[in-house]
């Protein structure tokens, strides 16, 4: 499969400020890439070089075969873009920005008319399509400028945190629209800060933070790389830990791993819940109370926490030897494991 | 289609729809239309029962001088207008498209001319009303106009500059009131500059708004008899030494606008 975006070793600096240190990238035709990351990681930065408003200190970039830099004009014909904060014109109507970026991509006088309707009518705008777009709820304004970076039926789209401030509902409907549009074969780099959003929209996601790619798979990959399912217990009686790994420990995939202070015993285990009723039964049997206990698989937010958020806080912080018990403990984690994902 | 069509093109796309925004947004057309007629009021008002300039009215003299300021203040809408563009991102929206990368500020530039003709209609009328007149031709009074529209089309390009390069469009009219202020008053606008010191006299007397001033009185006849024209070039050549301005202007803001615009960042 060819790369519809291939980045190497993007670098781009604001003064002191390293917005990207040697970024690599590439996204494969047709597919969805999803640049996860923290504020500042340098996601916008990214999507700005690609799009030829930026352009990098050192490194090379091509979008479809067309250099950012060199080939820039050529590149722009090929790509849509919606960014951040909604760049509709809102004195123009919704007709009016559609009808005008089609002129802007030269789509000539008639079929600039007739993309902007059918694209109204496509992202539910028919109505508010002869109104300013000023008067536009959030979620309207999104669809317009989602909209207009679709006006030239580009092969590669950049979407840059579409549904940053949308309500829970404007962001659903976003993405329906979003996986829609995939569905037709479009190459869309997306950006987000919402784990559930990559892990609902892209076929891969590359993890960014300190303008590096720390991580990349598909969700599923990047799962994996946290551990595996675990069933988590928290004992009525602290005093009781001792008896309840020797119970359980035929039942694990590994050792279990215990916190008096928090009464928690952890068994990493194989086989979902068949496991988890054996464990209480076990438990029952030797007597042990349990307060509360649950099967835990690692969602995005584990990955996303051991990647980022750990790396921003052991500077500070002195990292223990607590192993990956999820979110609570994600803040804890040990270097090891984060060394050891960044390496792949 | 060639490169000058396209960008021509682009350039009346974008002048269209910085029109579409004088139509919808009433505030600014009470701008360019209300404040025009209250300088003239003020002024011929106010400053014309106290100065007196022999030979001619105050408030003949006066018309071609407000005439002046208004566009040179006017222009500076360019620059709020680019600024706001940045900030709100739709910049990156036309840098992001295949256009021609000089579209944006010539459609922005000639559109903000629209603004000032719509100024100076308003006020020549508003002027026509407190007793102004033409003793020339209808040529010279076009003349006249031209020369004035065009001086405020190469202050138009500096301001261009300026909205690319600073973060609000605030900053964009704080900045220009600190330059154009003293520009539009250390000069013949208001008040004739032979009683000026030293040397606010020889700045004024080389200052191309003084200059565009002289010409405009000279095209509609405004001039006085007893006043005669102080002895530099600047001011015995008027015109040419305006279009010299215009000119210099343009050759040397519109590269640079144009190469800032390529640069220009959001935030």
């Amino acid at each position: 499969m060819t790369n519809a975006i291939e980045a190497e070793g993007l670098i781009k600096k604001y003064g002191d400020v390293v917005a990207l240190d040697g970024l690599d990238l590439e996204v494969a035709e047709g597919t969805v890439m999803g640049l996860l990351g923290p504020n500042g990681a340098g996601k916008t930065t990214t999507v700005r070089i690609l799009t030829t408003l930026l352009v990098p200190d050192a490194g090379r970039a091509t979008v479809v075969g067309h250099d950012v830099v060199s080939d820039a004009r050529a590149l722009r014909r090929v790509i849509g873009l919606s960014g951040q904060n909604a760049a509709v014109d809102e004195h123009l109507t919704g007709f009016e920005n559609l009808d005008m970026v089609g002129r802007l991509y030269h789509l000539g006088r008639t079929r600039s008319r007739e993309r902007a309707h059918e694209l109204l009518e496509r992202f539910d705008l028919v109505e508010a399509g002869g109104r300013p777009a000023k008067g536009y709820s959030g979620g309207m304004r999104r669809r317009l400028d989602l909209a207009a970076a679709l006006v030239a039926e580009p092969p590669v789209l950049f979407l840059d945190e579409p549904t940053t401030g949308l309500d829970p509902r404007g962001r659903l409907g976003m993405w329906d629209v979003i996986a829609d549009l995939v569905r037709g074969g479009t190459t869309l780099l997306l950006t987000t800060q919402y784990l559930e959003e990559a892990d609902r929209l892209a076929d891969k996601i590359a993890v960014i933070d300190h303008g590096t790619v720390i991580a990349q798979g598909t969700a599923d990959e990047l799962k994996a790389q946290v551990g595996g399912e675990r069933i988590e217990f928290t004992l009525t009686d602290a005093g009781q830990i001792g008896a309840a790994c020797a119970a359980l420990a035929s039942l694990g995939s590994g050792a279990a791993r215990t916190d008096a202070s928090a009464r928690r015993v952890t068994l990493p285990v194989d086989g979902g819940a068949a496991v988890l009723v054996a464990a209480i039964r076990e438990l029952d049997a030797a007597g042990i109370a349990v307060q509360d206990v649950g099967l835990r698989r690692p969602t995005l937010d584990d990955v996303f926490l051991s990647l980022t958020g750990h790396a921003a806080e052991i500077e500070a912080e002195q990292a223990d030897d607590e192993p990956d018990t999820g979110q609570q403990d994600s803040s804890q984690q040990d270097s090891s494991q984060q060394k050891e994902v960044a390496s792949r | 289609m060639s490169a000058m069509t396209e960008a021509a093109g682009d350039a009346f796309v974008i002048t269209k729809r910085n029109l579409i925004k004088i139509k919808r947004v009433p505030d600014l057309l009470v701008f360019t239309t209300l404040s025009p007629i209250m300088f003239v009021l003020l002024f011929a008002y106010v400053f014309g029962s106290a100065i007196n300039v022999p030979g001619v009215g105050y408030k003949e003299f006066l018309i071609a001088g407000i005439f002046v300021q208004t566009v040179v203040f006017g222009s500076t809408f360019t620059g709020y207008s680019l600024a706001e563009d940045l900030q709100k991102g739709i910049i990156d929206r036309f840098r992001s498209l295949p256009m021609a990368p000089s579209a944006v500020l010539y459609g922005r530039t000639l559109s903000d001319v629209v603004n000032n003709v719509i100024s100076l209609a308003v006020m020549a009328l508003t002027g026509l009303l407190v007793g102004w007149r033409i003793h020339t031709s209808f040529a010279g009074a076009v003349l006249g106009f031209v020369l004035i529209l065009l001086f405020a089309y190469a202050i138009s390009w500096v301001m261009a500059l300026v909205g690319l390069l600073v973060r609000t469009p605030e900053i964009v009219n704080n900045a220009a009131f600190i330059v154009i202020f003293p520009l539009t008053f250390i000069a013949n606008t208001f008040v004739p500059t032979n009683n000026f010191p030293e040397p606010l006299k020889t700045f004024a007397n080389w200052n191309p708004v003084s200059a565009v001033t002289q010409a405009a009185r000279e095209q509609f006849g405004n001039t006085s008899p007893l006043l005669p024209v102080p002895d530099v070039w600047a001011l015995q050549h008027a015109v040419a030494y305006s279009l010299i301005w215009v000119i210099l202007l343009l050759v040397v803001f519109i590269p640079l606008s144009i190469r800032q615009y390529g640069k220009a960042a959001s935030r």
